[in-house]
């Protein structure tokens, strides 16, 4: 997805399903991630002027959530929890597993895939987890990781 | 012939592991032979070691069958599995797996058994019995019916729910609410989450029986955003319950109005935090607010505010249908009732046990779990979440009893057992949760904010062996800080693990290798 998805008639339309209330800012915001994969500064913008917030309110709200991305995503999304039942049965080994397998480092990512921690998918009884384009996925070994990720691994 | 009805949970850990693909597996080969099956997407019973667990009704009994693959499917069809024959990975009747009947099922009694999203099975199952009940006692009846069980918040902090309800029905308002916290982020538990996906409607009745008691007709419900799943389980519970008049105006004609709204988090650990949470219920940054006062008096909009945690609330109904003193019958000391352990990590059989307080971390690890997975010696158990302190293989005889845990410097906080074997370097974890801090502060005080990425720089020093006496001292003098002096949880008890690594594995820092 890029800058070029937004659309700010859609936007409004968000807005005022959850009623042009301030809020509702962090609901809004999740919705337009869902709709348009990123909060560009266009959505910023426009959030400020609808709700009637300053802009450095929105901005703010938008830094503080891990899950608020200011750029566009890439085509796929890995996350490896990082948590400590996963450290427990080998997510740091699982993890450099990934990064060599993705070809990507944690907290980096190219067109194709990012790769992030995620701090506890509460898979913490089948651990190692890992979610796959919002998918969780538990008891993960190096071998389970390179099925999940074949349909994409080495696209970027 | 009636159709033969076969379980497969929709939960999250056994969808993680395959249910869904065996559930489709299952469906296909029904179809290809020509066999009326019922399939019904339960919820999980929590022995997340057997999962994929799928039943079979045959007769008055559910046989179960643990580990299925959907390579297996056709095999289990071939050795008559509608009838519940004989196959490797046959359990036995469910009520009859000693690692589940060993429980004290309070607040989890309906998780697995039931269609969660079934009303008519709910309702078959004492589904609104407790609301219909207190409609008939009153909210004075219901609230010291909670006191008198000895009811404590089952979120981490302990705080007795009786005296928090009391206090948001004394105080005068416009307007109430109640907060159930589903920002469920310490690693090693997932009872909410097994709870809201397993038995729905229990959530939305005790969060009816909490507005009633209270004087609240808001409900808000905030859910982590990393359980997917979770979401469309709750959402859609929501929505049947109110088409069927259980949310609403009026409800069931009791005169009572109450509703509850859904909203998610954005993946921001301390949002569990209770005054964090109602800061991003408002739709703002998850900042810690000062207490007092105290979200009971002012709370969500300024308003007196039930925050609790979603077992504390579905350990409610239990209560007014068996009897507070028959929940006070459990547990020991000031700790009663159960508590959902989850067990999880390095361990043989992870899942969750729902057991009276009183019980040893031995009894849990050892009898329940079986031990380490890797089959190893216990190094460290963390118990409570990244918040929680990490106790040696020595310590696994202490009860878990809030007061006997805080005796050794340790919590119960979520009822969350992480344990790991004698791989495990404990610098490295010390070093972590300093990590973690600096990663989820919300940054409001300095001794969080700040002192959580020194404390991470001092640990490096130490693991690299650079002066390591000095800053020893440095640290320890780093944790008296932060946990004097922030201003929730978050810094306060991030030196726990911290100080229980110096206190137990201090030689780990001379073996780190790199962190």
């Amino acid at each position: 997805m890029t800058a070029d998805t937004y659309d700010s008639q859609a936007a409004s339309e968000i807005v005022e399903r959850f009623g042009n209330r301030p809020e509702m800012l962090v609901q809004i915001l999740l919705a337009f991630m869902d709709r348009f994969g990123w909060i560009s500064e266009q959505a910023i913008r426009q959030l400020a002027d609808e709700l009637n917030l300053s802009r450095a309110d929105v901005h703010g709200v938008v830094s503080f959530y891990h899950d608020l991305r200011t750029t566009p995503p890439a085509r796929h999304a890995v996350k490896v929890c990082q948590a400590e039942a996963c450290q427990a049965m080998g997510c740091r080994g699982l993890t450099s597993h990934a990064e060599k397998t993705l070809g990507v480092a944690m907290n980096a990512g190219n067109e194709s895939v990012t790769l992030e921690p995620v701090y506890c998918l509460g898979l913490c009884a089948c651990s190692p987890a890992v979610m796959v384009d919002g998918k969780p996925y538990g008891r993960v070994d190096p071998a389970r990781f390179d099925a999940l990720v074949a349909p994409f691994a080495g696209d970027g | 012939m009636a159709a033969v009805r076969i379980y497969v949970p929709r939960e999250t850990a056994a969808v993680s592991v395959g249910a869904d693909e065996v559930a489709l597996a299952i469906a296909r080969q029904a179809k290809e032979t020509g066999t009326a099956i019922e399939l019904v997407r339960n919820g999980s019973w929590g022995a997340t070691w057997l999962e994929p667990l799928i039943e079979v009704a045959v007769g008055d009994k559910r046989i179960a069958y643990g580990n299925v693959t959907p390579a297996d499917v056709p095999d289990l069809f071939k050795a008559g599995l509608l009838s519940g024959g004989k196959h490797d990975k046959r359990l036995g009747p469910v009520n009859e797996i000693p690692w589940l009947i060993d429980q004290d099922r309070w607040a989890f009694w309906r998780c697995g058994l039931i269609d969660p999203l079934s009303l008519a099975d709910f309702r078959a199952h004492q589904g609104f019995k407790a609301l219909e009940k207190a409609f008939e006692i009153g909210p004075d009846a219901v609230i010291t019916a909670v006191a008198d069980s000895g009811l404590r918040g089952r979120g981490g902090a302990g705080f007795p729910t009786g005296i928090k309800w009391r206090t948001v029905a004394d105080t005068p308002a416009d307007q109430k609410y109640i907060a159930a916290n589903a920002d469920e982020g310490d690693s090693g538990t997932f009872s909410d989450r097994m709870l809201m996906e397993g038995d729905p409607f229990g959530l939305i009745e005790s969060m009816a029986i909490a507005g009633y008691a209270v004087g609240a007709n808001r409900g808000y419900f905030y859910l982590r955003s990393e359980y997917p799943l979770t979401k469309l389980v709750f959402s859609r519970a929501l929505d049947l319950a109110r088409e069927a008049g259980w949310l609403g105006r009026n409800i069931q004609g009791s005169g009572f109005d109450f509703d509850i709204e859904l909203h998610l988090g954005a993946g921001s650990y301390v949002c569990g935090e209770e005054t964090a949470m109602l800061e991003s219920l408002e739709g703002k940054k998850g900042i810690v607010r000062y207490k007092p006062p105290v979200p009971a008096i002012e709370g969500l909009f300024g308003k007196p505010t039930v925050v609790n945690n979603v077992v504390t609330l579905t350990s409610v109904p239990n209560i007014l249908n068996l009897g507070a003193e028959r929940h006070a019958a459990y547990g020991v000391n000031r700790s009663k009732g159960t508590l959902a352990f989850q067990l999880s990590g390095n361990i043989r059989r992870g899942g969750l046990v729902e057991k009276a307080f009183g019980i040893t971390l031995r009894e849990l690890i050892e009898d329940f779990g079986g031990g380490t997975a890797s089959g190893r010696q216990v190094k460290a158990v963390q118990v409570g979440g990244p918040l929680g302190a990490y106790l040696p293989a020595e310590q696994l005889d202490t009860p878990l009893d809030y007061e006997a845990f805080i005796a050794i410097g340790a919590m119960i906080g979520h009822g969350g057992i992480v344990v790991f074997d004698d791989t495990v370097n404990m610098a490295q974890q010390a070093r972590f949760a300093m990590e973690f801090c600096a990663i989820e502060s919300c940054g409001k005080c300095t001794p969080c904010r700040i002192g959580s990425t020194r404390g991470v720089e001092v640990i490096d020093r130490m693991i690299a062996g650079e002066d390591r006496e000095a800053n020893y001292d440095l640290l320890v003098e780093l944790c008296d800080t932060m946990e004097g002096a922030s201003l929730c949880a978050m810094g306060g008890m991030t030196p726990f693990p911290v100080r229980s690594v110096l206190k137990y594995f201090a030689e780990d820092f001379s073996s780190a290798v790199g962190a």
